[in-house]
């Protein structure tokens, strides 16, 4: 760990175990799949066969007499949505086409849109009635290829949508499958093309790609006889499922209550709601609970992957130095608007101090699953083209690609490409510290092996958080939260309430509750839990220790300020009389009443993430096959709370990086159906496919948060594509320009076989 | 998944009249194929008959001609933790541990690999080339048939309807003599062969290639033999040059598609790399050995 400007902590850094682990590891945790109330039944979704095509009818009296059946709904029992749009934090959804989503109405959008639901008596009677359910089709020609999608005589998803410029806000004039268009500039490209020893031009794409998370999607939704709805389910944010399912439902917010069950992972991809309304309209339907658990075809087919891309730059070197880069960014979005292609143009450059820019951004609707986040969303796509870039320019001019990296690097005071200048941020640290690793130092030798390097930027996010901390009468406390823990969060905040109050962790029980029971919390995501709850967490201990100093100044009948809180310990600053926080706590009762302390808050002062890979590789030019033979991730992560889980979070980033890297994809035949919606097929690393992740954590403290927290989950994913490809290239004398770098594509370019 | 009844007969008379009853009948054994087809609509049956307990098909035995007979439903971790397979049979070994995890080894047998007849499944062209013979039962007698012979397309096989797989009696190898099996895959685990090949080479006393077989996985709609790389090797010396003739022989007997695990190209040129690949890994046994 490289440690720089960190204050001494007595919790902050240290290694304790989760609060919620014991319950994982002997299989007591309860997950939504796990939930089984009083006369429940089960719920099965009928999803379209076709990519694209316009529903003429759907007749389902015949489902509703099968046997076992007690509920079938379609989109017609869906209330008319509002055309708004609602912010997730990192994605932001149109409530009309979340409700679309659901349930398609006038046309299906991609194989696997949602039709129509059955609730029965067991999930294979309700199986079998969706065979029942006639759904007449008239079949459209699909819409599959980014670049496709934008011709002028492209096939039309929705003939009303235009194309709005974004700096503009113009409509186009024609209807379009481009959602949107915006263009960051800055200096003059021409003329640094002009002047530059070097300009280096690439096209790079990218398949879709799914989060992969172990636990499919799940919801039981139980509405009761006066209304109010209770919906168990997995989701990154109790509260945006409350919100969502209140706006699509039409009911007030305050009558729908979300309980979040243990979540088997997310990155992104439980931010959206695909079940809860219609377990609640089955649930109104039947009169009983209804649960519905996807399976993993429906979670491929039917959930939100991310963005295929097409990303064309151009780049140009004067001596060491990036003088110039032009980029176009083609985002698929899926069925609706929304790729993650802001996101992808605002991270591409954001390592790099480039005067003369021109990036480019379309967004753009095809007939594949609706996108959602997938960690560090756009990011790694943009990082894969220019990083391989990057290292394209730094070998031409003879450069160190680390060097290259750091000579060029952004810091504080660097403009990002919306204007906006960079606060204190880490990444010339972790090019540093990656130039003096044991990896780095250490000679790659051998035929068919090679060494790559890829930096990578993520902005983490802030939005608003509740807590309350309650001190109990024998000095232990509750920490009440409503933020899903996914990286270990449980532990994290207690780690810093612990820190703040100056008490034991093992004094703080940090419990997830449900919507009912706590103020707002917007979603986890954005790398944001540790960061944001954190700072309510702290604003919430600092609260009790106001309090508590409030009480003992009561108690010696002196001034609040004379009394000091240090340590856990409350000290009167005139005479030294002195009690521990344990002592005073018990005197709860004779000073005032319980002790708690809250705050709700929206957090400023978000730190933005770097990292930079190293990754050596051996491929095997008969087969294409590539062994991952040595991993080193350097990370500024502000200040690590959790050590173990900051290294977690960033090794789980770069696994799914190489995966992504190697062998996922998204396989669709010529109609637009996925044919590898399996785990089988869609091949995510093994653990017998990644080696030991090492990593190095660097502290750059973020000035913006009092124990200097950066979010630290979403960079990881971000530099490995691209670190990969270079160490690709170095090993063959090939550069690949298009994931997955698979054998299949590796064999056939090394051998000539295409 | 619909309903269908189950039954457990003790013998294999009562499994064989149960299943000429007229309804349409599937077989487990291991189950972790038959099951999930069933599951997911890709079979259906108003009898499954389960054959786990039936002596006959769970013995392994070593019969007094060094032959091995290898019940039908045998687990395949009590294949490969076997003994004389692990010491005579090595190649039995490479297949049997490649197919699925340990808790599916616990439970898939080597006869519901092969009746189950996929183009990749991994222990068919291991069972080629060491020469292995099915004993099928029906109701009109017992018949023996080379497993070479037993593959007609993409999930069928030679069965007729009523017959039941008993065993695969695999013959014992002559001296110098070994064989090897793999696969590629684009993983390390949970993974289905992109291309696979199996390799039997025996030697003459003076070094020569008294007789070979060469096998091949995922590269046509059935797992195939081909002779043209046994007469390609027969009487040369194992070498680089005869093993590329071998490998060639396999490249030109291929005949796969494009699909989402792998391009026809790519598979033809992997039938090459590999059979070279399992050629060299069954000298090496041949030489351990010695």
């Amino acid at each position: 760990m490289t440690t720089i400007e960190r204050p001494a902590y007595r919790v902050i850094g240290t290694r304790p175990i989760r609060p919620d682990g014991v319950e994982k590891v002997t299989g007591k945790a309860l997950y939504g799949a796990d939930v089984r109330l009083p006369g429940m039944i089960h719920g099965k979704i009928l999803r379209s066969p076709h990519a694209h095509a316009r529903i003429l009818r759907i007749d389902t009296s015949d489902a509703e007499k099968a046997p076992g059946v007690l509920a079938v709904v379609t989109h017609a029992d869906l209330p008319a949505a509002a055309d708004r749009v609602e912010e997730l934090g990192e994605s932001a959804v149109n409530v009309k086409e979340v409700s679309e989503n659901i349930l398609a109405s006038e046309k299906v959008l991609y194989r696997g849109h949602a039709v129509a639901a059955v609730a029965a008596t067991s999930p294979h009677l309700a199986e079998e009635a969706l065979k029942l359910i006639r759904v007449e089709y008239e079949i459209l020609p699909p819409v599959l290829d980014v670049l496709d999608a934008m011709r002028e005589d492209a096939p039309l998803l929705d003939d009303t949508r235009r194309t709005r410029t974004l700096m503009t806000g113009e409509l186009s004039e024609k209807p379009s499958n481009v959602a949107s268009y915006n263009r960051f500039q800055a200096g003059d490209v021409e003329a640094a093309f002009a002047e530059a020893d070097v300009v280096v031009e690439r096209e790079f794409r990218t398949k879709m790609v799914h989060q992969g998370y172990i636990e499919p999607q799940n919801s039981t939704a139980n509405w009761n006889a006066d209304g109010t709805l209770t919906i168990w389910t997995s989701t990154q944010g109790a509260f945006a499922v409350r919100n969502l399912v209140a706006e699509v439902l039409k009911k007030p917010i305050a009558q729908v209550k979300v309980v979040p069950m243990e979540i088997g992972g997310g990155f992104g991809g439980k931010l959206p709601i695909y079940l809860d309304p219609v377990a609640a309209l089955l649930s109104k339907k039947s009169g009983r609970p209804v649960k519905i658990v996807m399976s993993r075809t429906e979670v491929f087919e039917g959930t939100g992957p991310t963005s295929g891309t097409v990303i064309r730059v151009k780049a140009a070197a004067k001596g060491d130095r990036l003088t110039a880069v032009q980029a176009s960014l083609f985002y698929e979005a899926g069925a609706f608007p929304g790729s993650s292609v802001g996101a992808g143009s605002m991270t591409m450059l954001a390592p790099y101090n480039v005067e003369n820019f021109v990036i480019d951004a379309y967004d753009v609707v095809v007939n594949k699953p609706k996108t959602a986040a997938y960690r560090a969303p756009g990011a790694p796509a943009a990082a894969f083209a220019i990083e391989s870039i990057i290292d394209e320019l730094a070998r031409r001019q003879d450069v160190d690609p680390l060097v290259f990296r750091k000579v060029n690097s952004a810091r504080k005071g660097t403009r990002m490409v919306n204007g906006i200048a960079f606060p204190r941020i880490g990444h010339e640290e972790c090019v540093e510290a990656a130039l003096n690793s044991d990896h780095y130092r250490s000679p790659i030798e051998g035929p068919y092996r090679g060494r790559g390097v890829a930096s990578g930027y993520w902005f983490n996010g802030g939005m608003q958080s509740s807590v309350v901390v309650a001190v109990n009468t024998d000095g232990t406390v509750n920490l009440i939260e409503g933020s899903t823990d996914i990286g270990g969060t449980r532990a994290s905040l207690a780690m810093q309430l612990a820190e703040t109050l100056g008490i034991p962790y093992e004094s703080i029980r940090p419990s997830v509750v449900d919507t009912d029971s706590i103020g707002h919390n917007d979603v986890t995501g954005g790398s944001r839990t540790t960061f944001a709850t954190g700072m309510a967490v702290y604003e919430a201990g600092m609260a009790v220790r106001r309090e508590m100093v409030a009480r003992a100044a009561k108690l010696w009948g002196l001034p609040e300020d004379d009394v000091e809180y240090t340590d856990g310990i409350i000290r009167s600053k005139k005479d030294g009389r002195q009690l521990t926080f344990k002592e005073l706590a018990a005197q709860s009762a004779r000073t005032g009443g319980p002790i708690t302390g809250k705050a709700s808050l929206v957090a400023r002062g978000v730190g933005g993430a770097y990292g930079t890979h190293i990754v050596d590789v051996e491929v095997d030019p008969e087969t294409g096959k590539v062994t991952i033979l040595r991993y080193t991730a350097v990370q500024d992560v502000g200040t690590a709370i959790h050590p173990s889980y900051v290294e977690g979070q960033i090794q789980g980033g770069v696994v799914q990086g190489i995966g992504w890297a190697l062998n996922e994809e998204y396989v669709f035949d010529e109609q637009g159906r996925m044919v590898n919606s399996s785990f089988l097929d869609y091949r995510m690393p093994t653990a017998l496919d990644v080696p030991m992740i090492d990593t190095i954590l660097v502290e750059v403290p973020n000035p913006g948060h009092p124990y200097g927290v950066r979010g630290v989950g979403e960079v990881p994913i971000v530099p490995p594509l691209a670190a990969i490809a270079n160490a690709i290239y170095d090993a063959t004398g090939h550069r690949f320009t298009e994931l997955p770098m698979s054998p299949r594509r590796i064999v056939e370019a090394l051998n000539g076989l295409a | 998944m619909q309903a269908f009844d189950y039954a457990r007969p003790g013998s294999l008379a009562e499994a064989l009249s149960l299943a000429s009853n007229g309804r349409r009948v599937l077989f487990l054994a291991g189950g972790t194929d038959v099951i999930i087809q069933l599951r997911e609509g890709r079979r259906s049956c108003d009898l499954l008959i389960d054959l786990k307990r039936i002596p006959e098909l769970t013995a392994l035995t070593e019969h007094p001609d060094g032959s091995l007979e290898i019940g039908a439903a045998v687990p395949l971790a009590e294949v490969y933790e076997n003994p004389a397979v692990r010491s005579r049979f090595p190649a039995l070994v490479d297949a049997a541990s490649l197919i699925g995890g340990i808790a599916i080894q616990s439970r898939a047998s080597l006869g519901g690999n092969l009746c189950n007849a996929s183009p990749a499944a991994d222990s068919s062209p291991a069972l080629m080339v060491l020469g292995a013979d099915l004993r099928i039962a029906g109701p009109s007698g017992e018949r023996t048939l080379p497993v070479a012979s037993f593959f007609l397309g993409p999930g069928r096989n030679a069965l007729q309807p009523g017959e039941v797989l008993i065993s695969i009696r695999v013959p014992a190898l002559p001296a110098n003599a070994a064989a090897f099996y793999h696969r590629f895959i684009p993983r390390n685990e949970m993974d289905i062969a992109v291309a696979s090949s199996g390799a039997f080479l025996a030697l003459d006393p003076g070094g020569r290639i008294a007789d070979a077989r060469v096998a091949l996985g995922a590269v046509a709609p059935t797992p195939i033999l081909v002779p043209a790389a046994r007469d390609a090797l027969l009487g040369r010396l194992p070498d680089a040059d005869a093993f590329a003739a071998a490998g060639q022989a396999a490249y030109d007997a291929a005949s796969p598609i494009d699909d989402m695990r792998g391009s026809a190209a790519q598979r033809r040129h992997l039938a090459r790399v590999l059979t070279v690949r399992a050629l060299e890994n069954a000298l090496r046994r041949i030489r351990a050995a010695n």
